[in-house]
């Protein structure tokens, strides 16, 4: 296909039909998990029913993952309007209202989109509501808005203008040195620079070089990658096909993790899609140059997002870390000079290709330009996928984007970057966050997970759930992180049972200091953050386990102790028929025991009690 | 052997073992190397993993296969019309290394004249090789530079072993392939010590160092420093020995370290021979098949109890040394030959085989150079004539033995026998990994892990006898029959079976064919006509 | 290439561009403690016991994955290098049995080595110990996955110099073990040829030889060099003998032929020389032939009933009546003597041997 921008300008004509109403529910993993296709199907049913004429359809993740399911509700001329917490229940009264009579129900609509037209009342529109009023998507502009399974639209939003200018216009070089001035680095967590590793890559020797896109997304709370790949599975290959371009590629891979389905399904029609249109394979856009794009399906090893455990996965060997040098760019996949990015990272190349390098670098920090993709989880009000600007305060994110803290209990930490991040406390929530910052205090960028934690999290607690994590999920390969993860988890574990000592801290942190000096890669290095930052921001809480003997968020069971108020209790007895261990004991109207010995602290008792007599201490 | 001393004038591995790391192309033609030769075989694979191409001819699926660019399935026997098929790719291609054939070679035009007659379609008829795989593995080998032949008992232990010997060294001197590193002609030697054996004269017509009996110079000289009188008469190969002692001609044997009434083919023809005989010594470890007919049997010492050398199979002498003594009252063999000698007015009075090789290095030009002394460490590789030689890497240098090296057109013969519709399996014999003599049957550890023959037959076979893997089956030639368990794999081909010689329980030469090369007199212990039977 | 000189603990050494620092250390005999590392095999960089302090260098970085690189400042005994290793050994002990009495590695372990110069007891963290059913389903070898530090030096002799990759690593974390796949015995897995350059690697006594168990302990075994018997190669072994009988063997480190590697046959196969079949006394034929009936005789007596016999035959019949084989399996000086008893003695060029096999 020669003339891409003859077509776009056809498919910009058609538009969408805008002759008839249409409803697209949000049918990403989190759409489908929050029951997206049950509201599909009534919404199916309904309008059959009825014996509409409407298009229904499906879309991606928008990113109000708190509202999900979502669907989105068109008549032709009039503003797009995007309804949250939908039920197939509702479905009969949004059809009603909205596709026949035009009337939006307002009380569920979460925002609108008004393109050309003068919008309802009522309903904030996207760009100003709260939730999005701080974000800028780039990234994610396409996410919930367009059919990602369409070539078409994605043509007609812009798509593959990148490449065609980087074809006809540019030379690799060129690229390379447009990507070096956009600033953009690594979005996988490390934060190399962009432009500076394709320049590696390009010069280093070798016929014979392929391109990865790292989308082994195993952060736990991280959905980065997988909204954007479902979302806009063509922005990763237009970028991926750049860099080829760039650093003299003539094969890639995309190494995605089996357990992202959906994202691999539609990888797999977006390559066919693209092929068939000769913007993938042999000489693209008549340009002789070819490149052939698989996909490789990682088997769910943690360490496999590890770019040298990666190559050796796609290789066909076991995921286990190299040392570096040698680098990828100079000898990566099956010895070849290789150019490793995340999703998020390539994804971003067409728009800055598009708009200029320098149109990227005015958005962001000094040292961070652009933006960056999070996954807001935990105890904020509004959970879900945003996009901001890098040097924006975790304070703007976590209050005015996400709302604030659920039922309004006190923020006591956000952990960010995953297993290898950190936990910051409160007086961080000023920081800004940009790769140099976030590094300084204890935490790094990560890929994106942001977990907030409130006044019931125990901070013991998470450094031991993240240490059970990287334990089960190190590759074995080097001491300090097998063995030294094993032994820092069971100081932890005992520490949360209520037999720490107080030595143990200084075990931990020298352990900690050796295997951050001296575990092999990446994962091994930064295991240690989560309890490297919860001793220095939370010390308090470690000692408070070791010697009252008490864990201050009511978390680890082994220290709990539920009491009965004998001002409080009536002598209802649903304690005691709650109870599993036969623990309650007492007259009726008198007032109850719990018997230590026998409690195994499940709280129950506290769940049934209706008169608040039952605490936790 | 005899193959390569026509064409070349000396028979051995031309190159190294170290080479074989740095080769691109290993054609391995007739040679199971990770299971006859381990080491080298690693060292093949390793090859094969660092990019190094491996074109494997041989009948069945064996290990290397897994690492080869290409297999030639060979119908077992018809090696020459092969090799000439390869030659006619290269010739008709214009692939010849024109330089060499003229500068080192004669006899050009006689080996067109033959192997003009070999197209790889008609040959692909005979071999049963595809002749695309033909054409791709001449083209490939004639072309790469780092190009060695390697080969075993697939390519001698045929009634036309010399032939596919002499054609190998033809295939390897019209393109070039042969007097430089990294490419020759190898034959891997089975034996510990068979390189050395034939070194060191223990063959009927020559002395060490190849040096013939019928030359009156060379008995001269060996009759001056032994101090007796010499037969120039070339004496008895193994096979005309056995015949001559069944038809009582031969009426005494001596037999060191070897167990002709397992390991040489038609034993029941060996057995009545050495029934015949009036009186046998023989010299051995233990009681094996063939001292079970002797008069006298002689213990000796293992390798491990005596002190000596062993010439490998890359030409290189090393030392042996004794780690333990000799058990029971046995001896090293070298003393009881002496004290034999000295018993019979003849005084052979050495104190140590360090004395004797220094005997032997002073009649034997290529080992001229070699001492106790110099072999302490790494060996030393022959042609080694002077104290200040380093020993010699590759052969053939610039120039062969023979001056020129002899191109000789060769024409297929099929095997001595070939199937029929009463005979209609052909069985193929060899080794296995964990056996070797008869020592490994006696190591506890090999012995309790293969303590017997699993015969190889493909699942057509099986499935028309009915058996599976671990069954039993009898196995029938024109000269005798054996019962042996089964293993069911397609490593062999349909109307090929595979067994090993190592089990005297199912001793496989009962079935083998005792047709011999016409020159070196080896037997074609790789080809018979068999039928299989339900056992029982 | 050209040389680059770095200094390692003070010391200015010169070496040539592309050494790591480990090897440059090493050729100057500054001590660096290292378990995953051969130099035969691919670098590896797992065990992390090589850590050293280089300036301008993040963390402690393994000396055997580093290149030296010019004017690098190494430190290889740092406070924070002998706190890192102390701790590594530590973290190694702590699920390590400490069965060292008894244990075949005992004298020849590098753990127990390191440990012992690091003053490491092994006693900082009391926890969690693997306790795997040791597997000894084999003749060849023993594998007790419990002492195995996991250095991968199997791994890669088996990937890598047999070229057969019958192990790999299996399982991730603490629980990370060699095995072959589906999680079989070497036996069982039918992939493993018994070659055990393995066990010739360990650095623990994961993998040991089976015959050699209560057989010596290291430091009673006398090691002599010899020249393999087993097929025409010529490996070059290293036989241990504690009390006059072979004990263990291993491959010796001829570059040029075997490289210190064997096949099963070479490293398993030498007890047939203590085979109870074995010929001890001379012996003299009392049934009928083919029959293997002898009566034991000595060494005169059989000797001088032979030469009786060969000189009657040689006189009634003839120098050519009589024929010898010589054997591919005895040494040179026994095949020269053969050759030369049958020519100078008997008269006769009647003698071969099996050349074939």
């Amino acid at each position: 296909m020669r003339d891409l921008k003859e077509w776009r300008q056809t498919l910009q004509q058609q538009d969408r039909p805008a002759d008839r109403p249409s409803l697209t529910v949000g049918m990403s993993t989190c759409g489908q998990a929050a029951g997206g296709a049950r509201v599909m199907a009534a919404l199916e049913a309904e309008v059959k029913r009825l014996g509409l004429q409407v298009d229904i359809s499906q879309t991606s993740c928008i990113g109000m993952c708190y509202a999900e399911p979502i669907v989105e509700v068109a008549l032709p001329g009039k503003p797009r309007v995007f309804y949250g917490d939908m039920t197939p229940e509702r479905g009969g009264r949004l059809v009603a209202s909205h596709v026949v009579q035009g009337v939006p129900v307002r009380e569920w609509a979460l925002i609108q989109l008004p393109g050309n037209a003068s919008p309802y009342e009522g309903i904030p529109v996207m760009p100003a509501s709260p939730y999005y009023g701080r974000q800028v998507r780039v990234v994610t502009s396409r996410l919930g808005l367009t059919d990602p399974e369409s070539l078409a639209e994605y043509i007609a939003t812009g798509g593959y203008a990148a490449l065609e200018k980087c074809l006809r216009q540019m030379t690799p070089e060129q690229v390379v040195e447009e990507i070096k001035t956009s600033g953009l680095r690594g979005r996988g967590g490390a934060g190399f620079p962009t432009g500076l590793k394709w320049g590696f890559t390009r010069s280093a020797p070798g016929e014979k070089k392929y391109v990865v896109c790292n989308a082994d997304e195993g952060d736990p709370g991280a959905f980065m990658d997988r909204s954007v790949l479902e979302g806009d599975p063509f922005a990763v290959i237009e970028g991926m096909t750049i860099a080829a371009y760039a650093i003299g590629a003539d094969e890639g891979y995309i190494y995605c993790r089996a357990e992202y389905p959906l994202a691999i399904k539609r990888l797999k029609m977006a390559i066919a899609a693209a092929e068939a249109k000769g913007l993938l394979g042999s000489n693209i856009l008549g340009s002789g140059f070819n490149f052939e794009l698989h996909i490789k399906a990682g088997a769910g090893a943690f360490v496999c997002g590890e770019e040298t455990a990666l190559l050796a996965s796609i290789e066909g060997r076991r995921g286990m870390p190299r040392v570096r040098p040698p680098f990828p760019a100079q000898q990566g996949l099956w010895g070849k000079p290789t150019n490793i990015n995340n999703v998020e990272t390539y994804a971003n190349v067409p728009y800055i290709i598009q708009n200029g390098g320098r149109w990227f670098a005015a958005m962001g920090t000094e040292k961070s330009k652009g933006t960056k993709v999070f996954c807001l989880t935990g105890k904020v009000k509004k959970t879900g996928l945003i996009e901001v600007p890098m040097g924006i305060t975790l304070r703007e994110i976590i209050f005015d984007i996400a709302g604030g803290i659920q039922d309004d209990r006190r923020f006591k930490a956000v952990q960010i970057g995953g297993p290898s991040g950190g936990c910051l406390p409160a007086d961080k929530l000023d920081l800004p966050v940009d790769y140099d910052s976030l590094t300084r205090a204890g935490a790094i960028m990560g890929s994106g997970g942001m977990v907030v934690m409130d006044e019931n999290t125990c901070m013991v607690d998470v450094a031991r759930f993240f240490l059970n994590f990287t334990q089960v999920e190190s590759c074995g390969k080097c001491t300090p992180c097998r063995e030294g993860t094993k032994r820092m988890l069971e100081i932890l574990t005992r520490i949360c049972a209520g037999e720490g000592r107080m030595e143990d801290l200084d075990t931990l942190e020298g352990l900690a200091r050796v295997v951050k000096n001296t575990a092999l890669c990446g994962l091994g290095q930064t295991c240690p953050n989560p309890i490297l930052s919860t001793l220095q921001n939370f010390r308090h809480e470690y000692e408070a386990h070791i010697k009252d003997k008490r864990c201050p968020a009511h978390v680890c069971q082994a220290l709990l102790v539920y009491t009965i108020d004998p001002e409080k209790c009536t002598g209802c007895g649903a304690c005691t028929r709650a109870c599993p261990a036969g623990a309650i004991s007492g007259e009726k109207k008198q007032p109850h025991r719990i018997d230590p010995a026998l409690c195994i602290k499940c709280g129950s008792c506290m769940e049934k009690c209706k008169f608040g007599a039952i605490s936790r201490l | 052997m005899a193959g390569l001393a026509i064409a070349f004038g000396s028979g051995a591995m031309t190159n190294s073992i170290a080479e074989i790391e740095h080769n691109d192309v290993l054609l391995i033609i007739g040679s199971n190397t990770t299971e006859a030769h381990p080491v080298i075989g690693q060292k093949m694979k390793q090859a094969a993993r660092r990019g190094a191409k491996l074109i494997v001819v041989d009948p069945r699926r064996i290990e290397l296969v897994d690492y080869a660019c290409l297999w030639l399935p060979i119908r077992p026997g018809t090696n020459v019309a092969l090799i000439n098929a390869l030659m006619y790719v290269i010739i008709t291609e214009g692939l010849v290394d024109k330089e060499f054939i003229a500068e080192r070679t004669e006899g050009y035009d006689n080996l067109w004249s033959v192997v003009q007659n070999y197209p790889p379609e008609r040959v692909a008829g005979i071999t049963g090789v595809p002749a695309e795989d033909i054409r791709a593995a001449a083209r490939l080998y004639a072309t790469t530079d780092r190009a060695g032949i390697f080969y075993t008992l697939g390519i001698t232990e045929h009634t036309s072993g010399t032939n596919n010997v002499m054609n190998l060294a033809n295939l390897a001197m019209i393109t070039g392939h042969v007097g430089k590193e990294f490419s020759g002609v190898n034959p891997l030697r089975g034996q510990n010590n068979v390189q050395g054996a034939c070194d060191m004269g223990a063959l009927p017509d020559v002395f060490p160092g190849y040096q013939k009996v019928a030359n009156p110079e060379v008995r001269e000289r060996f009759a001056a420093a032994w101090n007796c009188r010499l037969d120039g008469t070339s004496g008895l190969r193994i096979p005309e020995m056995i015949d001559l002692a069944a038809e009582g001609y031969i009426r005494a044997m001596y037999i060191m370290g070897e167990d002709p009434a397992l390991t040489d083919p038609d034993i029941t023809h060996v057995r009545k021979a050495l029934a015949n005989l009036d009186f046998l010594v023989v010299q051995d470890l233990f009681i094996s098949e063939t001292a079970k007919f002797a008069d006298v049997v002689l213990p000796g010492a293992s390798f491990l109890e005596k002190d000596g050398t062993f010439t490998s199979t890359e030409r290189r002498v090393q030392r042996v040394r004794q780690a333990i003594s000799p058990r029971g009252e046995s001896r090293p063999d070298w003393q009881i030959i002496g004290d034999l000698a000295t018993r019979m007015g003849y005084p052979m009075e050495y104190n140590s085989p360090e004395q004797i090789f220094a005997e032997m290095a002073g009649l034997t030009p290529s080992y001229a150079g070699m001492s106790y002394e110099r072999l302490a460490g790494d060996g030393l590789q022959w042609p080694c004539p002077a104290p200040d030689h380093p020993g010699t890497k590759f052969l053939h240098a610039g120039k062969f033995p023979r001056g020129k090296g002899l191109l000789q057109g060769i024409e297929y013969q099929p095997p001595a026998e070939v199937t029929d519709e009463e005979y209609p399996i052909l069985l193929t014999t060899g080794r296995m990994l964990y056996h070797y003599g008869v020592t490994t049957r006696r190591s506890a550890a090999l012995e309790s892990y293969r303590p017997e023959e699993y015969a190889e037959i493909n699942p057509a076979q099986a499935a028309e006898l009915g058996v599976k893997t671990g069954d039993k089956v009898t196995v029938v030639s024109r000269r005798g029959r054996l019962v042996t368990r089964v293993q069911v794999t397609d490593r062999v081909p349909p109307g090929i079976m595979f067994m090993t010689y190592h089990y005297k329980e199912s001793p496989v030469n009962i079935l083998t064919n005792a047709a011999f090369d016409p020159v070196a007199k080896t037997a074609e212990y790789k080809v018979a006509a068999v039928r299989l039977e339900p056992a029982g | 290439m050209a040389d680059v000189t770095l200094t390692i603990d003070g010391k200015k050494i010169t070496v040539p561009a592309g050494t790591t620092v480990l090897q440059a250390a090493r050729e100057k005999g500054i001590f660096i403690p290292t378990l995953c590392h051969d130099p035969k095999l691919s670098p590896w960089g797992g065990c992390r016991l090589c850590v050293v302090e280089i300036e301008g260098m993040r963390g402690l970085p393994a000396s055997c994955v580093t290149t030296a690189t010019e004017g690098m400042v190494v430190q290889t005994a740092s406070p924070a290098v002998l706190e890192a290793r102390r701790m590594l050994l530590e973290l190694l002990l702590a699920n390590h049995p400490q069965d060292c009495l008894t244990c075949s590695k005992n004298g020849a372990c590098s753990l127990q080595d390191y440990a012992y110069y690091y003053g490491v007891r092994g006693d900082q963290f009391q926890g969690e110990k693997h306790a795997y059913p040791v597997e000894a389903d084999n003749p060849f070898i023993v594998r007790d996955l419990n002492k195995c530090v996991l250095c991968g030096k199997c791994i890669r002799v088996c990937d890598e110099v047999q070229v057969n990759n019958a192990i790999d690593f299996a399982h991730r974390g603490f629980n990370t073990r060699v095995t072959p796949a589906m999680d079989l015995s070497l036996k069982e897995s039918e992939a493993c040829v018994f070659c055990g350059n393995c066990v010739q690697v360990c650095p623990v006594g994961a993998l040991v030889e089976k015959a050699s168990l209560w057989q010596g302990r290291q430091w009673e075994l006398t090691k002599v060099r010899t020249t393999c018997t087993f097929c025409g190669v010529g490996c070059n072994l290293e036989v241990s003998v504690k009390d006059d009988r072979v004990v263990r063997v291993r491959g010796y480190d001829n570059p040029l032929v075997n490289n210190g590697w064997l096949c099963v046959k070479g490293r398993f196969g030498a007890d047939f020389a203590d085979s109870p079949e074995r010929v001890a006394r001379p012996l003299i034929r009392t049934g009928a032939r083919g029959e293997g009936r002898f009566r034991e005789a000595t060494w005169d007596e059989a000797l001088d009933y032979t030469a009786r016999r060969l000189t009657e035959i040689k006189e009634q019949y003839g120098s050519r009546a009589i024929a010898a084989l010589s054997s591919a399996r005895c040494t040179n000086e026994e095949n020269y003597l053969m050759q030369k008893f049958m020519r100078a003695v008997i008269g006769s060029n009647n003698v071969d041997h099996c050349a074939r096999t």
